[in-house]
Parts: structure tokens; sequence; C-alpha cells
């Protein structure tokens, strides 16, 4: 019990990404795939920011009245921004792409593609 | 001028970068192709000067400090024999394939977009150049995400030919992104113990403060340096298309438009290669990652298990571009066989085939791109009798399916000879032997192709083909030519390779 209560926040990470990944392997409407694959992105992100928490940290900005301060690590935050901005990419186009897949086959769910275009081969 | 030598490093990723962007905005009226060709050209000459510099350099090494920020705080780009001979590997790639390009991705799309196809092509080569050069651990995340971000929209764009190519690129996308994501949650555990994202900082930590720890009573971070190499080897391989991790590749290969096949079939698994290369050898080093997890030993698994695979699919294939497809994931089997033997001559065969590798496929990749040009359709019917109507481009072909069976006086005989050596060396008979059957199996589908070229008999009633045209031809044959070049005179190429190989096992020839 108090391994899983020291570390909440890993467990939280963990518990997302593994929806998230669950979500890629057994949905088949590519929409809901993409957005698994956000969720596990968040997931990866959640954590870093939960790595750069310092105990009795507060926000990283430097406080003169207070030399004695502790401040949490603001690089993980930073790297995340980054992180962020190729999820949303990523996302888009993926996004993108599934539009084009719905104008060719009418559909976005990967069973029905697969049985269009055996049928296409017969 | 001296103002642009010293700024090198950095210049051969912002260039590409920012014409990329020019490109999309006033790349209209086929001057897209001008800007892009330009590009390619003047990065080709950056990489070559660069190669000439570290050779010539005392410690083998350049390093650029971004913003003149010291390492570890800033980003800095390290170019090292290594890395020289990968960049220059994708410049020359890039722009002989751009050079192809022109014409053959014009019929494959609507001409009003073709400033946005090179302005992605132009991006995907910034990603490649970056991830090569990048001597910092999420830098390199970002340029890799830049160069797949790109690459799955070029893919999609082989969908006026079939529109297959849209599921082949949703499923590249979700693969790609699991790899990279992976890739990120294992720097973030090396980032947890070192706290840099510096390679070369981080490979300091680890091998002073942490793992001289682990033969005591308190071992520091055991563990998590564990799941995070663990994390880091699993999204690259998926990167490299190592066997098992290779299903997004063959769909991807095959629906693509033919240069952007070209293109990807030559570089990009080449660069998760070399950064896989980078990460076992660099970043955690042998001693860890073979002598401790014995990694090498799963590598060698997969990579036989790729060989053997990779090439019999091939050779059930009646589509051309996916039995070249699928011969890729064999040959990317001989790429990881090479490092994962870890002595110098598996490593210099790894690095002289990932050129050699290059220079094939890229050819018979074009080839392929001149056949879907001229008659639209690759397939084993497709090309029957045709050595006759395009002698030249199906010479090209067959000079890069021997180079693949690895002929003598071909390239691809070059890395198999070092590679047979360092099994022998490293006492592996079994993988010695895994090459051989694997050379015997392209010997069967190259030949599968080669007979129907030459001897196969050109159907009735079908209209005449005339040769590719000559900005097609060129190329196709300047990458055909360097292969058979190469496999005759290895020298140069085995001298990068030989000393990139002493580099990163840190001996002195």
């Amino acid at each position: 019990m108090q391994v899983v209560l020291d570390h909440y926040n890993y467990w939280v990470c963990v518990i997302l990404m593994m929806i998230g990944f669950y979500g890629v392997i057994a949905k088949t409407n590519l929409i809901k795939k993409a957005l698994s694959l956000s969720l596990f992105q968040t997931g990866v992100l959640v954590f870093y920011i939960s790595i750069g928490k310092v105990e009795g940290g507060t926000g990283p900005v430097l406080d003169p009245r207070n030399p004695e301060a502790v401040y949490s690590n603001p690089l993980p935050h930073a790297l995340m921004l980054t992180a962020i901005v190729v999820g949303v990419a990523t996302l888009s186009v993926a996004m993108a792409i599934i539009v084009n897949i719905r104008e060719r086959y009418g559909t976005i769910d990967e069973r029905d593609i697969e049985d269009i275009e055996n049928q296409a081969q017969e | 001028m001296e103002r642009i030598h010293q700024n090198l490093p950095a210049l051969i990723v912002v260039l590409p970068l920012c014409m990329g962007l020019i490109t999309s905005i006033i790349g209209r009226r086929g001057l897209g192709w001008w800007l892009a060709m330009g590009t390619a050209s003047a990065v080709l000459a950056m990489a070559v000067q660069l190669l000439v510099n570290v050779l010539e350099s005392g410690t083998l090494t350049v390093t650029y400090q971004m913003g003149s920020w010291p390492a570890p705080f800033g980003i800095v780009y390290v170019v090292d024999p290594l890395n020289a001979g990968v960049l220059t590997i994708v410049a020359l790639i890039g722009a002989i394939v751009t050079l192809y390009a022109r014409k053959s991705i014009a019929s494959e799309m609507d001409p009003r977009r073709l400033h946005f196809f090179y302005a992605l092509w132009l991006f995907c080569m910034t990603g490649l150049l970056g991830i090569t050069i990048t001597g910092d651990a999420f830098n390199l995340y970002v340029l890799l995400e830049i160069s797949s971000l790109s690459t799955y929209t070029l893919v999609a764009l082989g969908r006026q030919r079939n529109r297959r190519a849209l599921t082949a690129a949703i499923n590249y996308l979700v693969l790609g992104s699991i790899g990279a994501t992976f890739y990120l949650l294992g720097i973030a555990y090396l980032y947890m113990v070192t706290g840099s994202l510096n390679i070369a900082d981080i490979q300091h930590i680890l091998a002073t403060k942490v793992f001289p720890t682990w033969g005591t009573d308190a071992p520091m971070y055991r563990t998590t340096v564990y799941v995070g190499f663990a994390l880091m080897a699993v999204g690259l391989s998926l990167k490299l298309a190592l066997f098992p991790l290779h299903g997004w590749l063959p769909n991807a290969y095959t629906y693509a438009p033919s240069s952007v096949s070209a293109l990807l079939a030559s570089t990009a698994t080449k660069v998760g290669a070399y950064a896989f290369i980078r990460v076992i050898f660099t970043l955690v080093g042998t001693g860890f990652a073979y002598r401790m997890l014995h990694t090498d030993v799963v590598l060698m698994v997969s990579a036989g298990a790729a060989i053997l695979v990779g090439s019999w699919m091939a050779f059930r294939q009646t589509s051309l571009k996916k039995l070249l497809a699928y011969s890729s994931i064999g040959q990317i089997g001989y790429i990881t066989l090479g490092f994962a033997l870890g002595n110098v001559n598996g490593l210099t065969a790894s690095i002289i085939h990932l050129f050699n590798h290059a220079l094939t496929k890229g050819g018979m990749f074009m080839a392929l791109g001149v056949v879907a040009y001229r008659l639209g359709n690759t397939r084993l019917q497709d090309v029957q009798g045709l050595g006759r109507k395009l002698p030249f481009t199906m010479a090209a072909f067959t000079a890069g399916g021997l180079g693949l069976i690895g002929v003598p006086l071909t390239a691809g005989f070059v890395s198999k000879w070092y590679l047979v050596t360092a099994c022998i060396e490293a006492g592996r008979y079994e993988m010695a032997a895994i090459v051989l059957v694997g050379s015997l199996i392209a010997l069967l589908y190259v030949w599968k192709v080669v007979e129907a070229i030459y001897f196969g008999k050109r159907p009735e009633n079908v209209p005449g083909v005339k040769e590719a045209p000559l900005t097609m031809l060129v190329p196709t044959l300047l990458l055909a030519g360097a292969s058979i070049y190469f496999g005759i005179d290895a020298s140069t190429s085995a001298r990068v390779a030989t000393a990139a190989a002493h580099f990163l096992l840190g001996v002195t020839p």
C-alpha cells in the first residue's frame, strides 16, 4: 500500500498511458485511435511535469527577499511545452489524414476499410 | 566566408528549415523545385565540408554551441566521424533524389500544390540532418518528430495513385508516434538519474557517478537506468523498423510516391539506426548495454529473424515496391547485426552498410519509379520483357539487385565481407551462416525479377514504352553507378567507416 501512495503521481501517469495504449491497440475507429494516442502522449507529459517537482519547492521565480528558498525544476516544464506542440501537430496530421480516408472510403472504421480493400482485390 | 565556415553545423539544419518555410510561401509555378534543389545542393556541399573538417581535425570532433551557451546548459551540435558520415549519406541521397523528384512527383499529384510537397521534403531533410548532428537527447526527440511528421504527410501524398497510401500513412503515424513517445519517456528516466539532457554529459555522469556504485551494497538508480534504456531501445527499434517492430514499413514504402519511397528507404531508417548506435555506444556505453544487460543477444536474434523473414517475405511478393520494402527489412537486419556484434569490424560493417544500402536501395526505388512513371504500375507482370524497352533503367535496377545479393564488385559485397569477418571474429558462426542464407534468399528474389525483365515476354497489345526522361534517368544511373564504384574502390567509404568505428569504441587504429 505504501508503495502505491508514495508514488501516486507515477501511478497516475502509468494508468493514463495504459488507457491510451489500450485504445490505440483495441479501437478500430480511427478518430478514437488518434485520441487514444494523444492520451498516451499526455501520460508522458504529466510524468515529466511531476518529476520536476522538488520537495518543499516553490514556483521557479527568483525571490530576492528569501535567499533560502527552494525552487522546483522548471526545465521539464519547458521541455513539455515543446512536446505539447509536437502532440498537437501529430493529432492534427492524424485528423487531416482521417478526413481524407473518410472522403475516399466513406468510413473511418479500420475493419470496414479492410473489407473494402479485400473486396476490391477480388 | 569565415562566418559561414564557423557556423556550418548549425547552418546545415537551419538552412533547409528556413528554405522549407520560404518554399511553402513563394514556391509556386515550378519555383519550388529550384528552391529545394538549391538547398539540397548547398546542404551536400556543407556536409562534405564538415566531413573533411572532422577527419582533418586532431580530436576527430567539431562542437558547436547554439547561441554560445556552453554544454550542458545549452544545446550543442557535435560532429564526429560517425555522424559526419551519416550526414553525407543523407545529404547526398537528398540531393540526388531531389533532382529525380521533379518529373516523378509532377505526375503523381496536383501540380498546383507542388510547393507544399517541396516544403515537406525540406522539413523531412531538416529533421533527418538534425537527428544526426545533435548532441542533445531531447533535441533529438524534437527533430525526430519533425522528420516523422513530414514523412507521414509525404507518404499520404501517394493517395492519388492508390488510396491505400492514406491507411498506410495513418498506420505509420500511430506506430511512429508510439515509438517516439517511448523514446521521450526513456529520456525522462535518464533525466531523473542524471539531471542532464546533453548526451556527452549523461554518459559522463552515468560512467563516473552511477555505474561505479552498482558493484557496492548501495546501487544507485539501477532499475531507473534499466527501464530508461529499455524504453529508448524499443522506441528507436520502432523507428528503425527492426523485426518484429517493422509492421508499418512495407505499406508505407509501397504506397508512397516514388521519390518519397526512394528518399525514405535510403535515409529515414538509416538515421534511425544511427540514433540507436548513438544511444548504445555513446549514451549508455557497451559495458552497460552489452556486457551487463546482454542487449546484443536480443539484437542478434531480432537481426537474424529480420534477415530471414524479411528476405523470405520479399521473395513472396509480386508487387515490386513491396518486394523492395521487405528486402529493406532484411537489410536493416544486417545493419543491426553489425553493431550488435560490438567489435570494430562489426561496427565498420554496420556503418559501411548504411552507406552502401542507401545507394543500392535508393537506386532501385528510383528505377521502379521510372517504371511507375511510364507504365503507372510496378507489379511483376508489368516489367516482363522491359529489358529491351528501358535498357538503362533496368540495368540500374539489376546493378542494385546484384548489390542486395552481395555479388563481388558491388557495394553490397564489401559490407557483407566485413560483416561475415566480424561474425567469425566474435565466434558467432551461426550468425555468419544466417548472413549467407539471407544472401541466398536475396539471390532468389532478385533473380525472380531479373528473369522477368530480361527473359520475360512483353505481353501483346500493350502500348510501347520509351526510356525514362533524362532528369530521372541520370540520378538513377548515378546511384546505381555509385553502388558499383564503391564496390570496386571501397577505400573512401571504408576509411570513414573504420574511423567512425574506432572512434566509437575508443580504440586507436
